[in-house]
This record gives structure tokens, sequence and C-alpha cells, in this order.
């Protein structure tokens, strides 16, 4: 598998806080990869230094080859990097089309406004929001909310797509709608790092699923492989609990 | 957007009242021709703070500074005599570069931060225009020759300066409608609404603030050399007074943010209140000019064009029921 996203010994310190430590970590083109951890691990804030929100304190980010590092977050949009957000970022008067022409408008060259409202109405027609394309954003539901922050980041047509917790407070049949949706968008060929607490949607849907705690990576393999790691299960339940072993402590890691 | 692409109709409206207003010189007094060219300047200001703080959401005070830079640059070139419009695009060019420059710096700031570090720019210009007196006779003012010769008459020199405000209003009128509907217009709602989700979906956001902080300045300067041509003497105190930016916040407030439409309505209504307050109450009338501006903001928080919205809304529930 080529190699799309390439961190070498990324570092990003807040004053004296380590959030992201000396992270080493490759993604594959065309990989469904995990980025699993406690709250507080500092998984979005990995996404933020690759994204150019935090620039790394030390270390390297490539994309595709080149050196990313000092990018803002407009080029790394432009790209071909596109993220949604743990907490939806709509921009909240404007209609849910013109969000997402918004987003295929300026992350494109070059790009004429109605040929991105024709995107972008494609985008809807995918996740299912057409019917309300001309309603303002701040009238959806978190659900709807949450597929917008997804039909946003596929208008940008990215090469790679971070969703961040994107199935955060949705119920368990959103939950089953979302994981259909993220597998379509993986099988376009966009190469996705799904950050999430929930084991049932990292189990099925990942190929590959690392760890963050403190800020370090601590367990990197196939889901299997991770969630019967005694490090993670450490990490999540204190070291007493993965003493147990491993037969008890798998199933109980499903709890965030 | 839904909002800030105002009534395309709004817009056609203002534009034939616009036009049916060029012929106030064949029937107005000196003193109509006085009052409309001095509206057509608020309009220009008002329609112009609107990019910058209509459009992108930045409270900009700094139209004060473009008025003033523009009547000093105008009143410096034309005393060395070079013909209007060249001052008139000088003055227009310095406004855009400088505030593009000045913007990159600026706008990192939000709100009111921003709000105050504009106000200061004024201050700081005022200061040195004082202090540089050689260039621009200091506190002593400027004395500006004659711009247009062979007008003859004073009705005709003010007649000559109405048209030429109108026509300037007429451009910044139909420039801000054109950066409202374009790619840059869309980008600032953006940056208005969520700036790190505009930074997200790739809009330069540096860029596009630093842009609407020029445009926003650029026919303010424009109507600062036309003011100083009109007036022929302006001093610092006159030029730079924060009148200038106050007054078109509250003109574009009462019209009906982010709207050019109701910028220049605004503006209209604005000085046609302080007209007749200030003629009916000499002793108290900025009291009860700031009484009557609190009081349409209270009942009138989206401004006038919220009312035709509001009277179409009533028409068609009539129509109904």
């Amino acid at each position: 598998m080529p190699e799309l996203l390439q961190l070498d010994a990324v570092t990003r310190r807040f004053g004296g806080l380590q959030a992201v430590q000396n992270v080493t970590l490759n993604v594959g083109q065309g990989e469904i990869l995990g980025l699993i951890g406690p709250n507080g691990a500092g998984k979005t804030t990995l996404v933020n230094v690759i994204t150019g929100v935090h620039r790394a304190s030390s270390g390297r980010v490539q994309f595709e080859g080149r050196d990313i590092t000092p990018l803002k977050p407009y080029q790394t949009a432009r790209i071909g990097i596109a993220r949604t957000f743990q907490i939806v970022q709509p921009f909240p008067d404007l209609t849910v089309l013109e969000n997402v022409s918004a987003a295929a408008l300026f992350s494109q060259a070059g790009m004429r406004q109605s040929v991105a409202r024709e995107f972008a109405a494609a985008q809807l027609e995918f996740v299912g929001l057409a019917q309300m394309a001309d309603k303002p954003a701040f009238s959806l539901t978190l659900a709807m909310r949450k597929r917008l922050e997804l039909a946003k980041a596929l208008a940008m047509k990215p090469r790679l797509l971070f969703l961040d917790e994107v199935n955060a407070g949705l119920n368990s049949t959103e939950v089953d709608h979302a994981m259909v949706l993220i597998r379509e968008v993986a099988a376009r060929g966009v190469t996705v790092v799904l950050i999430e607490h929930l084991m049932k949607v990292v189990m099925t849907v990942c190929h590959r699923v690392v760890v963050l705690q403190n800020g370090a990576l601590i367990a990197d393999g196939t889901p299997k492989e991770v969630v019967n790691d005694p490090q993670v299960i450490g990490a999540y339940l204190g070291k007493k609990y993965a003493q147990l072993g491993n037969a008890a402590a798998a199933p109980a890691a499903e709890a965030p | 957007m839904a909002m800030m692409r105002a009534l395309p109709g709004s817009f056609r409206i203002a534009l034939l009242l616009l036009v049916l207003l060029a012929a106030l010189p064949f029937f107005g007094s000196a003193y109509g021709m006085r009052l409309g060219t001095i509206a057509c300047m608020y309009a220009i200001m008002a329609v112009s703070w609107n990019v910058i703080g209509g459009f992108a959401g930045y409270p900009s005070f700094a139209t004060a500074a473009f008025f003033g830079s523009g009547a000093y640059c105008g009143g410096i070139l034309l005393g060395k005599g070079w013909p209007i419009l060249a001052a008139l695009g000088a003055a227009g060019l310095l406004a855009f570069v400088s505030a593009l420059l000045f913007g990159i710096v600026l706008l990192r700031l939000r709100g009111h931060y921003f709000a105050i570090a504009s106000l200061a720019v004024a201050e700081v210009l005022r200061e040195l225009t004082n202090a540089a007196a050689d260039l621009t006779g200091g506190g002593m003012g400027l004395n500006i020759p004659l711009a247009v010769k062979g007008s003859g008459s004073v009705l005709g020199e003010a007649s000559f300066f109405f048209w030429a405000m109108w026509a300037l209003l007429m451009t910044a009128f139909v420039s801000v409608r054109l950066i409202q509907t374009s790619k840059l217009g869309f980008g600032l709602a953006c940056i208005k609404q969520n700036e790190s989700a505009a930074d997200m979906i790739g809009v330069n956001a540096t860029l596009y603030k630093s842009l609407a902080f020029a445009f926003s300045g650029v026919f303010v300067a424009m109507a600062g050399v036309l003011y100083a041509a009109w007036v022929h003497y302006i001093e610092p105190g006159d030029v730079f007074d924060v009148l200038f930016a106050v007054k078109p916040i509250v003109m574009a407030l009462l019209g009906g943010v982010g709207s050019p439409a109701g910028a220049v309505l605004g503006a209209f209504a604005f000085l046609g209140i302080e007209e007749l307050v200030w003629r009916n109450y000499l002793q108290i009338h900025s009291g009860v000019l700031g009484f009557l501006v609190v009081v349409l903001l209270l009942f009138l928080p989206n401004g006038l064009m919220s009312m035709s919205q509001a009277l179409r809304a009533r028409f068609a529930g009539k129509a109904a029921g």
C-alpha cells in the first residue's frame, strides 16, 4: 500500500503540556484507519496538527510525499485533506446547500459558483439531506448536522478524510446509517481516518487501529489485536483491570 | 446567505430611487443640493462599511481614517495642480493598498479588539496630519484651490459636486452589490458566521478580510477627495472626525446590516431625521437624535429593510385570510 500520509516524530506542546508526543505514523492509500484513545489523549490535537490548525512543535508531516508541516488550514483544505469537526461547525444562517457549495467552491481552484452548487447538490443526495437543501443549517437536528459535516467534507473532493466522532450523540439506527456512508466513502477511493469512541464502529469498519494515550501512540494493529492489547486495556480501564486477563477485558473495552 | 442576499427587488427599487435623485439639481435650491451631496457622501460611507462590517462581520471604525486620508491626499494633490480625476484615482489606490496592508495586521484581532484598533487608526492619522505641517498645513488646515474651473456660478459648482458625489455613490453601490454576489462575498459570509470553519474549507480568510477592508475604504477615500474639493478648506479635526466612523455604522444598522440597499436607505433616513431634529431642537439635538436612533434600533433591530418584509408578510396574510 503506498503511503498517503506520513507523520515523522510529530510533537505538539502547549506550554508545559505535550499534547502530542513524538508520533510516527503512516496512513496508506485507501485505508480506513481507526484512531482511538481515552478523552484528552490528543486525538483531535493530532488532527489539528495535520490540518494546520496548530503547527507541529517539532517533527514533520508529509502528504503524498510533500512536506505539509508549515501549511495553514485553508492550504491543507486545497490539497485534498478534509475533516469533520467533533463539535459540528456549520455556517448557521446559510442554507444547507450553500454550506456544502462553499466547501466545494473554496477548496477547488478555479471552481465556478454554479458548478459548485451542482456538485454540492450531489453530495447532499449522497448523505440523504437533499430534501433539506434550502433550509438554514441552524434548523437541522444533530444527526442531520453530522451528515451536513460529512457532505461538506466530501464536497472538497478529499483524498484524505478525518472523521472526528461523527457518530457521537447519534442513536443506533443513525449510527448504522453513518457506517454505511463511511464504507461507501471509502469505496470511492477516499482514505479515511476515523476518530471514534464507539467500538462497534471501530471493530466493524476499520482495517487498522492505532491507539493514542497521553499524546503518545501505544498500539498499532488490526482491531482485534488492539482491543486485546493489555496496554490498551490498561489505558482505558486501569492497569489492574488489564492484569485480570484479556478474555474478561475485551468486551468491557467497549465502554468509552 | 439567505438573509445576506437581500431581496433583488429592494436592490432594484433603491437603484431606481438613486437614478431619480440625479435630477435634484434641476429642482433643488442650493440648500437642497448641499443636503443631497451630503446624503450621497454618507450613503457612500454606509454602503462601504457594509463590506467589512456587514458582509465580513468585522465592526470597523476606520471609515474616518479613510475619509480623512482621502481628503488630505486629494487636497494636497489638487493643490499641486492635479486634475480632480487623477486625484480621485490616486486617493482610491492609496486607500486600497494601505488598507490591504493594514488589514493583514489589524484583522488578526476580532470583535471589540478590532473595533478599538480600527478607531485608533484615524487618531494616529490625525496626529500625523497635525505633525506634518509642511505638507498638510497642520492644525492651520489646508486651503484647496478651485477644482472645476469654468463652472462659473456658485450653483453650477454645487451641482457639479452633487453629480460627482452621486456618480461615486452609484459606483460604490453597484460595486458593493457585485462583491456581495461574487465568490468574495460568499467567502465573507462564511467568515462572518464561522471563521475557523471557513478556514477549514479552504477560504483564505486573511486575504478575504483584507480585501473586504480595502473595498470598504476605497470609495470613502474618493468621497474624501470630492469633499475636500467641494468645501475648499479642510483641517484634521474636521475630516478625521470620529463621527465619520460612527455615523456610517448607525446608518447601516438603521437600514439593515448586510444589505447595500438598506445602507443607502439608512443613510438617507438618518440624514433626514438629523436635519429635522437639528432644525427643531437646536439646543438638545444630539440628545434627541440619539434617543430616536436607540428607539428605532430597539423596535427595528434588523433595520428598515426588515419593515418591507414584515409589510409583505402582512399583506400576504390578509390576501390569504
